[in-house]
């Protein structure tokens, strides 16, 4: 017998309503129950953080949530990042600093860096490259050796804060 | 892709599609009495369920030919016997994958386990059980190369003979994306479409083909976004056969998507491999003899459709590398164990080869109280000696090896490294500079993959190049990149041939209904190969809008150039007509045009090239902890040299990736398995991939001696950035410890092993 719960939740915005089964990870919820499929599992033990998304504005492992748990939560998925068509700062620097290659870690860190870096503008201080590297430390890649994440990271949080500076 | 719309296979599972899951061996050797499905076909939910005799059996058969090779079927689910955890007994098919997994846990196997072969030495021990009945001595292949009977001698009289044993640990690619597929049967096309996480679509085609007794048309593969392969994806696995075979007989969508812990357990590994080597020098240094004794654990069976070979065969055929190896002699083996089979992981033997030489360089300098690399420059095919035809008969297009090497020595220098070294030395840490030379044959064609006899030769590859009625492009291949950057450099390479901005050019890969019969992406050949085809057909398309063109201008063809979108009569700055009215013309008002200007811009060709060896030189200063043994990377720097660059951004990105792999297998990464064949690595929190706070910022300088066998001058660069890191952080290590008696000759080197080796050296 499926032990089946009703929940709400608001994803990029948009009020999701369904009925999931308790052992559903957050993760199969969004992609495979909501079509957010821009979230990817690549361990699915909590440790590559592919499927970083924010769970009411922090960065969480949507592999280690199950779905149920989000129930009243504001969710953001890389889908969220773009304006329309028009990407976002850090989703352009990610790829003018060739900060992806087969693209399957790339929403995890963004929405990594996504977190970080609003945090981050509001102490109005700009990470130094090692900082931002901790952080890019949180979840792996496979192709780029990181060097263009780190630089894409960093390039955001200086632009951000030159423009958000008096 | 940066905005969540890539579309990789686990995301194309629509309403209606079922799941399956894999009931495994937990022991690395044992009988299989009997399979009881009955418990997990009455789970609710669960559709079908299968073993191997349901299935009739169906294997895949991956062959050489030759004598000194044992082909051994690899069943798609294991019948009487299983030779490792994680092979898979039984098939289950429910509505979704998490009914899949519970169905697969419940069906019972009557199991008599057999003594597990879990290594090199175990299954080469007088009367070792064989791991296939028909396998003697456990050997699937043996291979002795060369054999020069001058050696013997040589060693006998030579001033210094440098022996060694050096090894390296069994990995995995670990691409983010695991392995994954749905298959689904087309009544229509009377087809089974399967989409798979691969990166080559014909060979899986081929493969699902041969295994299931279809002919190749009625299967479609289709790789959509692949999120990365590192040569894992290069072979076909069975998991994709069987949901395969479930799919045409259920005809229902069937998906499977596999878990880390199979990825890390239960798909392909590579690189576990071990040499014992000679090698003889003159008083001055200079390489007098080499003789090396290979031996590759590849594991239970032989990956289809390349064989077990690969890795034995390249190690062998390539292991002088950019050194003058007079004399030489190879014995190249593939072991059988009861682990997973190996496929061909990115560098395939070259870290390992690479490692090799270098050491034997480093050890030869340090016993005749030479600079390390004066030894190497005494060795290297120099400036001026090319093309060289080595020992091996293999010969080298013009590169830049001892230009690279004095670059970077130049660079290091420049850089403040040595000061540094002594900075942190001062400071209490140990501290070393390595470096590496290597050359990585590229692109291998028919004319060189055929010497190794392989049942299915690859080699070539096809183009086609499609000019629509709008005056854009789409280009179809039979390479297959995932995050190789093709879309970008396929682009900028045909449209310089058709005088068309890049974003006119589409690049479609990756189906086998789209594109031509070709050989995927993986051996460093795309861009020299499915390049090079693709620069042939855009040539064809473009001698075609120069006639066209002619035609209209009343011009020559000959005068006719192709630039900034348009045809224009070179030297007459007047005469000119948009591209995209030629294609409206040909296409729309055919009638116009004389008989053979009709009927369409297209191109079709093929391109298949001896091959062609880039190079590089990688230096790298590491820092140890003599407390913790951690050894962390201060510098990294990569002089390279892969031809005409393409793309810069794309070189660079391929270069830094591939160092992190590298350094990954010199440092962190290691499968492990105990005597009994019981993985031990079965998650990320045993398997070390590095993080970027391990790897430390690569600075790269391009060199560029363009290619006489490629279309475009590029050679191939995917993997000499994993070929080269090992031998270099190695070098860097034992410079570290040059001090004490300790030097390594195995990765990776753990802070564990440093720790024992210093304590007992006494030097910790």
């Amino acid at each position: 017998m499926k032990d089946i719960h009703l929940i709400r939740l608001r994803v990029n915005g948009r009020e999701h309503e369904l009925a999931v089964e308790s052992r559903r990870t957050l993760a199969d919820m969004l992609r495979h129950d909501l079509g957010y499929t821009g979230t990817h599992l690549g361990c699915e033990h909590g440790i590559c953080g592919a499927c970083t998304v924010l769970v009411d504005g922090s960065p969480a492992r949507a592999c280690l949530m199950f779905g149920v748990q989000a129930d009243g939560s504001e969710i953001r998925t890389v889908e969220g990042l773009a304006d329309g068509e028009h990407l976002s700062d850090l989703q352009q620097a990610f790829s003018d600093h060739h900060g992806l290659q087969c693209g399957f870690c790339t929403p995890g860190f963004l929405m990594l860096a996504e977190a970080y870096l609003s945090d981050a503008a509001s102490d109005g201080t700009g990470p130094t490259e090692a900082q931002v590297r901790e952080l890019v430390a949180s979840n792996l890649c496979r192709c780029t050796g990181y060097q263009g994440i780190v630089e894409a990271v960093l390039a955001t949080a200086w632009s951000r804060r030159s423009a958000g500076a008096p | 892709m940066l905005l969540g719309r890539g579309r990789f296979t686990g995301d194309l599972a629509r309403t209606g599609t079922l799941h399956a899951a894999f009931a495994r061996s937990p022991f690395a050797a044992a009988q299989v009495d009997a399979i009881n499905l009955s418990a997990a076909l009455t789970m609710p939910g669960v559709r079908a369920a299968f073993t191997a005799a349901e299935l009739g059996h169906p294997y895949l058969l991956a062959i050489l030919e030759r004598a000194e090779f044992t082909a051994t079927r690899m069943p798609l689910l294991a019948g009487d016997q299983v030779r490792y955890v994680g092979e898979p007994v039984a098939v289950v098919i429910a509505d979704d994958p998490y009914i899949a997994e519970d169905a697969a846990e419940v069906v019972e196997v009557e199991w008599t386990p057999l003594p597990a072969i879990a290594g090199l030495d175990a299954a080469r021990v007088a009367g070792a059980r064989q791991v296939h009945r028909e396998l003697a001595g456990n050997c699937l292949v043996d291979l002795t190369m060369f054999d020069d009977d001058r050696l013997e001698e040589i060693f006998a009289t030579a001033p210094v003979v440098v022996e060694g044993v050096f090894a390296s640990a069994r990995v995995a690619a670990l691409p983010m994306e695991g392995r994954a597929c749905l298959a689904d049967w087309d009544d229509r096309d009377e087809q089974l479409v399967i989409h798979v996480s691969t990166q080559v679509p014909h060979q899986v085609r081929s493969g699902i083909a041969q295994a299931l007794g279809v002919p190749e048309r009625r299967v479609r593969v289709i790789a959509p976004d692949v999120g990365g392969g590192f040569g894992l994806k290069c072979v076909v696995g069975r998991e994709e056969v069987v949901v395969a075979g479930a799919a045409m007989r259920l005809r229902r969508p069937v998906a499977w998507t596999e878990d880390r812990q199979e990825n890390l357990t239960a798909s392909f590994h590579g690189h576990e491999q071990r040499y014992d080597v000679r090698a003889a020098f003159d008083a001055g240094g200079r390489l007098l003899g080499l003789a090396a004794e290979i031996d590759c654990d590849v594991g239970a069976y032989s990956a289809f459709p390349f064989t077990c070979a690969v890795e034995p065969l390249m190690a062998a055929t390539e292991l002088p590398g950019v050194y003058k190896v007079p004399a030489y002699r190879a014995r190249g083996r593939g072991i059988a164990s009861n682990k997973p089979p190996t496929a061909p992981y990115r560098g395939v033997s070259r870290p390992q080869i690479v490692l090799v030489m270098e050491q034997l360089m480093e050890r030869a300098a340090r016993r005749l109280g030479m600079d390390p690399l004066e030894v190497r420059r005494i060795n290297m095919i120099g400036p001026g000696e090319f093309p060289y035809t080595g020992v091996t008969g293999v010969s080298y297009d013009e590169g830049s090896y001892r230009e690279s090497l004095d670059l970077a020595e130049q660079r290091v220098t420049a850089g403040g490294w040595p000061a540094e070294r002594d900075r942190l030395r001062q400071a209490g840490l140990r501290a070393g500079i390595g470096y590496s030379c290597f050359s990585e044959r590229t692109a291998y064609g028919t004319p060189t993959m055929s010497q190794r006899r392989m049942r299915m030769t690859p080699g070539y590859d096809t183009a086609q190049v499609r000019m629509d009625p709008s005056g854009e492009v789409i280009v179809t291949t039979g390479t297959c990149g995932h995050g190789q950057g093709h879309e970008t450099t396929f682009a900028q390479i045909v449209a310089d041939r058709l005088g068309l901005h890049p974003g006119q050019v589409k690049l479609r890969q990756g189906d086998t209904d789209l594109s031509s019969y070709g050989w995927g992406t993986f051996g460093s050949r795309s861009i020299v190969i499915g390049g090079g085809a693709a620069a042939r057909a855009a040539e064809q398309v473009a001698g075609q809008l120069r006639q066209v063109a002619a035609h209209l201008l009343e011009a020559s063809a000959a005068d006719i150039e192709l630039t900034g979108g348009s045809a224009r009569i070179r030297g007459d700055a007047g005469a000119a007509v948009p591209i995209s009215e030629l294609a409206r013309v040909v296409y729309f008002q055919a009638h116009t045009l004389p008989e053979p200007l009709r009927y369409g811009l297209e191109g079709r060709e093929s391109f298949d090239p001896p091959g062609t060896f880039s190079n590089s030189c990688h230096a790298v200063l590491v820092a140890i902890d003599p407390g913790t043994c951690e050894i962390r990377l201060r510098r990294y720097l990569v002089v390279e040299d892969c031809g005409v660059v393409i793309n810069p951004l794309v070189v660079e990105g391929q270069v830094r990736g591939g160092v992190t792999q590298g350094v990954a297998a010199a440092l962190f990464e290691r499968i492990r398995y105990d005597s009994d064949g019981q993985p031990g690595s079965a998650t990320l929190m045993d398997y070390l991939a590095p993080t970027a706070a391990e790897i430390c910022p690569i600075d790269i300088v391009h060199l560029e001696t363009p290619s006489a066998h490629s279309e475009t001058g590029a050679k191939g660069m995917g993997e000499g950035g994993t070929i080269g890191a090992p031998a270099a952080v190695l070098s860097a290590i034992n410079d570290a410890l040059s001090d004490t008696p300790v030097c390594f000759g195995h990765i990776p080197v753990l802070p564990e092993d440093l720790h024992a080796a210093l304590t007992r050296e006494g030097a910790a």
